[in-house]
């Protein structure tokens, strides 16, 4: 029955090409404009670390003076060197890591490459089997290195590639802010979007191609970049961060379950009692302790006018349904006759509005056909746009399945209410007006 | 006309008629919204910067390895660039208009007081007004005895010393007609920091501040200090030159900066033209996205007032040759159409224009949009009359070519 349904849509789609044609582009461009914006919106809002995500938590305490104090406010959104160090000495988690974002000047031995600025991030050892990251060669450091300020680096499998063609470079010797480092590890491929641990360097940012220990950044005076938020007289000079009254560092931890992040969230507090007994706090204990996705929530990574943009082309998909089920009441209705003499010939209400939803269908896998097309269009456009998270935008497998999902959905519910009128018009009265 | 007739005709089709007049409810509400959105993108790419656009060039270096004695080096990087002929004037300044990053400071005007008043971006850099081509429309501008170099400014903050001595300090126009509305600015002290007094020696008219979401904060509110900025990271030089010599002038200044030291990298460079262009990217290309939403969407809607109006035209063929056998003029079928098309695209702009408020609260709660203006209501208004009566003319040029003898055909 199904397949004399399709022929008898297909018959019906034939027979007014123009209004079949018009009801194809409106779903086609709804669905392309929707599905365009909602790709990005999918790719921009995904987990930057799936499976590890849910056991990953930022910390936040509250060094600030009392001044500008308003109860309730939000603690800083990074930590101060001292609190940082306090924290991560303390060990309260199953790994923590404190880090920020920098440059470094990059000399490359050989000649024909110009001395750059690498992206770079200083850490702690934990940094790399909290976040999972894979190693193509060599491995990360340990609490010797950190403690001894070595001049070790690990560098990303696309420096790897650039500077050693590839090759395992582990051993050798790499040129950062006019000292020697030796390198001690390659990554793998490892790109999380968003580039959750340190947004401040760009949410979407690209990655960064060397990971030097924090304590090493600091002892060689390697350029810190990202926010530096201070109060009091504090002044973000790039000497004076360790001592300074300046919030410049992130810090992460490890929580593998809820109970290990109660006592956490109590250390925090107890923390900051400590240090308001000490004098260094003024503030009531203020401290938060969010989830990795709580975290890029509270900061609303997703860019604004990516999130206006799909509520512009859901508005627009709107708009082409209303369209559609205009036109598709037009071209059932002008088929009342037919329509009638089937009932006379004893088709039941049923299988009318079965047909009928079928056509419907049908219309909607053509628009979706076209929409997928467009939406492919409109991704190409998104990456040309200047965006930093515009590279990103491409169509993956869930993405183009619900492509045909929606554009199907959407048709069938244009469909329903013509189909509903059409197969209830009196076969009778139809008929007695030929 | 009388509209009586076709009103009683809508009725026998309420249904078709309702979705016409949704659609065109929707199409009116988002346009008007996508409208307004597209002036407050372009009302932010046209503010006007206060420094003389089209004479400025800029660099940005970074030294590889540390350099001690980089501030010293400034003022003998800066006398190099002066030499290079066609450049007027030269300077290394802390950040410039329409960067993306941004040095900002809160203004209190009693040290009592716990909120800031305003926050500021922070200018410094010898000679960085006289460069940049700001004008000081009152007082003067610091004069050459009065720049401090940064290392003494953070050893006097570190001992609390800045507290105690007027700091001289010029405001743009917009902060002091907020500190002090309707008085002189001139003489009157602010505070920064925790206790550090600035006393006002100048106003600036217009000196446009960088970033793009501290410029939602007041895109003019600025302060410049005499503070001498060192060739540290971050630091620009900036130089004035004729328009028409900007590039060889920039050409010559990265190969002098160069030649002066070649252990340092050339981090960005460019004309201020460039600059503010490549600011406002994601604005321009939010607008034409917007733009091209709207044509899509009228085009949409046009194209469903046709195809709904040739099936009205079609299912009346009977009854029109009858109007017509009856004595009514191609004008008056062609009329009957065109007043039916404009009472329902008036019903879809009534309710369009409650829908579009409705939308602007949206994004009021969502996106701290300011509240829509009225005047753009009739605009979307305008928009919808003219394309639903273009839509609907084919239609009723069709329906106005039915011959009378139709009537006395039985389909």
């Amino acid at each position: 029955m199904f397949g004399y349904y399709l022929d008898l849509a297909f018959r019906g789609l034939r027979r007014n090409r123009m209004l079949t044609a018009l009801m194809v582009l409106a779903i086609a461009l709804g669905i392309g404009a929707s599905m365009t914006t909602l790709t990005v919106l999918h790719v921009l809002s995904g987990d930057p670390l799936p499976g590890r995500s849910a056991s990953i938590y930022y910390p936040q305490v509250d060094p600030q003076d009392i001044s500008k104090y308003v109860p309730g406010a939000e603690p800083p959104e990074q930590v101060a060197w001292i609190d940082g160090m306090n924290l991560l000495n303390a060990k309260r988690a199953t790994r923590q890591a404190l880090m920020t974002g920098g440059m470094v000047p990059l000399q490359p031995t050989q000649s024909s490459i110009d001395p750059f600025r690498a992206m770079a991030l200083f850490t702690t050892k934990d940094f790399f089997p909290m976040f999972g990251l894979p190693f193509k060669y060599g491995n990360a450091w340990g609490d010797a290195e950190d403690a001894g300020k070595a001049h070790i680096v690990v560098i990303s499998s696309d420096l790897n590639d650039k500077l050693f063609g590839g090759k395992n470079s582990v051993g050798g010797t790499l040129r950062l802010q006019g000292a020697d480092f030796r390198i001690i590890g390659v990554l793998g491929d490892w790109h999380p979007n968003p580039h959750f641990y340190d947004p401040y360097m760009g949410n979407y940012a690209s990655d960064e191609d060397i990971f030097v220990p924090l304590t090493t950044s600091r002892a060689t005076h390697m350029g810190h970049e990202g926010s530096v938020d201070c109060w009091g007289n504090g002044n973000g000079g790039p000497e004076d961060l360790e001592r300074s009254q300046c919030v410049w560092l992130q810090f992460w931890v490890q929580l593998d379950d809820a109970a290990s992040v109660s006592e956490y969230q109590a250390f925090l507090v107890h923390y900051s009692e400590e240090q308001h007994a000490l004098g260094r706090f003024t503030r009531a204990p203020n401290v938060r302790l969010r989830s990795m996705m709580q975290w890029l929530a509270f900061q609303k990574v997703v860019p604004s006018d990516a999130r206006l943009q799909t509520w512009l082309a859901l508005g627009f998909l709107v708009v082409c349904l209303i369209n559609t089920v205009g036109l598709m009441l037009a071209k059932f209705m002008r088929r009342a006759n037919e329509l009638g003499v089937r009932r006379a010939l004893g088709a039941s209400r049923r299988a009318l509005f079965a047909q009928l939803l079928i056509e419907a269908g049908t219309i909607g896998f053509a628009g979706g056909a076209l929409g997928l097309l467009l939406s492919l269009f409109g991704l190409w456009c998104v990456r040309q746009q200047p965006a930093e998270y515009a590279p990103l935008a491409h169509m993956d497998t869930p993405m183009l399945l619900a492509t045909f999902a929606l554009a199907i959905g959407a048709s069938l519910v244009a469909g329903v209410l013509p189909a509903w009128r059409a197969c209830h018009i009196p076969p009778a009265l139809q008929l007695k007006a030929n | 006309m009388d509209i009586r007739p076709i009103l009683m005709t809508l009725r026998r089709h309420k249904f078709t008629a309702c979705l016409l007049i949704l659609e065109i409810a929707l199409t009116c509400a988002i346009i008007c919204n996508a409208i307004f959105l597209i002036d407050q993108r372009l009302e932010n790419m046209r503010v006007v910067s206060g420094v003389a656009e089209q004479e400025l060039v800029y660099v940005k270096t970074a030294y590889i390895g540390n350099r001690p004695d980089a501030p010293a080096r400034a003022a003998a990087d800066i006398a190099a660039l002066e030499g290079i002929s066609g450049v007027k004037a030269a300077a290394l300044i802390d950040q410039i208009p329409f960067d993306y990053g941004s040095d900002n400071a809160g203004l209190r005007l009693t040290l009592s007081q716990r909120e800031d008043s305003l926050s500021a971006a922070m200018y410094h850099g010898e000679n960085l007004l006289r460069v940049l081509g700001a004008q000081i429309v009152e007082g003067r501008d610091f004069r050459p005895e009065e720049y401090v170099p940064m290392s003494k400014v953070v050893e006097a903050l570190d001992k609390g010393e800045l507290g105690n001595q007027p700091n001289p300090a010029i405001v743009s126009r917009a902060v002091a007609d907020r500190l002090w509305p309707g008085q002189e600015a001139l003489g009157k002290q602010v505070y920064i920091g925790q206790d550090v007094p600035l006393t006002v020696v100048g106003v600036v008219g217009t000196l446009v501040r960088p970033s793009e979401m501290q410029m939602a904060k007041g895109a003019q509110y600025s302060v410049v200090l005499p503070i001498q900025e060192g060739s540290a990271e971050g630091s620009v030089y900036v130089l004035r030159t004729a328009p028409k010599d900007r590039d060889e002038v920039l050409k010559a200044a990265v190969a002098k900066l160069m030649a002066l030291d070649p252990n340092r990298i050339v981090l960005e460079k460019g004309t201020m033209e460039q600059h503010r262009r490549d600011f406002f990217q994601n604005d321009r290309a939010m607008a034409s996205i917007l733009v091209g939403v709207c044509i899509a969407m009228l085009i949409i809607t046009a194209l469903g007032i046709v195809g709904l109006a040739s099936f009205w035209v079609s299912q009346r063929n009977h009854s029109i040759g009858v109007r017509r056998a009856l004595g009514a003029t191609r004008s008056n079928i062609l009329s009957y159409f065109q007043t039916e098309n404009f009472l329902l695209t008036t019903m879809g702009i009534v309710v369009g224009m409650v829908l579009a408020y409705g939308i602007n609260l949206f994004l009021i709660v969502h996106y701290e949009l300011p509240r829509l203006p009225v005047m753009y209501l009739p605009v979307g208004a305008a928009l919808l009359w003219l394309i639903g009566q273009c839509a609907v003319l084919g239609p009723a040029m069709r329906a106005a070519a039915v011959p009378p003898v139709v009537a006395t055909r039985s389909v």
